[in-house]
């Protein structure tokens, strides 16, 4: 198990292949300052907060804080689509900050779409004794060795992130993607150690299940 | 004894920090004892994998 990873990370093979300089931060920070790019990610992130704000400058004012905030960790991603995720992660989190002031409530957690509670237990995957209920077992997933070279795979994944709770998507990926300690984003977030735990596990679990669901047991040749 | 549920708990949290000496003990041996649990313990640490390649592959 990969414990305590330290802050930042390097990016690039890990494989020693010597191979360092195509996917290094330098590169991919130049490939994303591609204004083409970022034009037409830009189009669509205003077009879904349009969608959840229905007001057109304060979706305007959110996608460039988003854009802003995503691009400071622009350089820990490979590819268009991670990133893209990473930049849908943080302006779902603006939006839901702003919906939260609008409604001036704690009740709006979260946007219209996802359905996690504030006490999301996962108490279906558990039966009354704390076991895995019966069909909610989780399987042998084997090496994914093949799975990480098929694109129908990243697009599976990529749904199973958008679809996590906004807060929980965030951290994750912050976590995960960008490498960041547990006390970073707790500093950045306005977290406790407690509660970014919390947030990290709710994420693994629904992550997991997703990925069985659509991956394991829907068969690959649905995707193609 | 721990229930699947707390070790779900306890699988995520050693992503994190090391768990502490009965923690890791409790861990573990319901790990040994556990199919699902294992298969879980397994899936999360191949879920960081995939995350990692995720932000890192190419796709360009």
């Amino acid at each position: 198990m990969d414990l305590n990873r330290e802050k930042g990370r390097e990016n690039g093979p890990e494989d020693g292949s010597g191979n360092g300089s195509k996917n290094s931060p330098a590169h991919n920070a130049s490939r994303l300052s591609d204004p083409q790019y970022l034009k037409e990610l830009q189009v669509k992130m205003l077009k879904f907060a349009q969608i959840q704000l229905s007001d057109h400058q304060l979706a305007e004012d959110a996608v460039q804080e988003a854009l802003i905030g995503a691009m400071k960790n622009a350089k820990s991603f490979g590819g268009k689509s991670a990133f893209k995720t990473w930049v849908f992660a943080i302006l779902k989190n603006k939006i839901s900050d702003i919906l939260r002031k609008r409604h001036r409530t704690a009740e709006v957690t979260n946007l219209v779409g996802n359905s996690a509670s504030e006490d999301e237990d996962f108490s279906n995957l558990f039966d009354e004794t704390g076991h895995w209920a019966n069909g909610m077992e989780p399987k042998k997933w084997g090496d994914p060795e093949a799975e990480l070279k098929d694109k129908q795979f990243w697009l599976v994944f990529e749904t199973c992130l958008d679809n996590l709770p906004e807060k929980q998507a965030k951290v994750f990926m912050m976590r995960e993607h960008i490498g960041l300690s547990s006390d970073e984003i707790c500093e950045n977030e306005g977290l406790t150690v407690s509660n970014l735990h919390v947030l990290l596990y709710r994420a693994r679990m629904r992550l997991q299940k997703c990925l069985e669901l659509r991956w394991l047991e829907e068969g690959k040749e649905d995707y193609a | 004894m721990l229930s699947c549920k707390e070790v779900s708990r306890l699988t995520s949290l050693a992503q994190e920090r090391p768990l502490g000496l009965w923690e890791r003990v409790q861990f573990k041996v319901h790990l040994l004892i556990c199919k699902n649990c294992s298969n879980f313990a397994k899936n999360i640490g191949l879920l960081r994998d995939i995350s990692r390649e995720h932000a890192r592959r190419d796709d360009n």
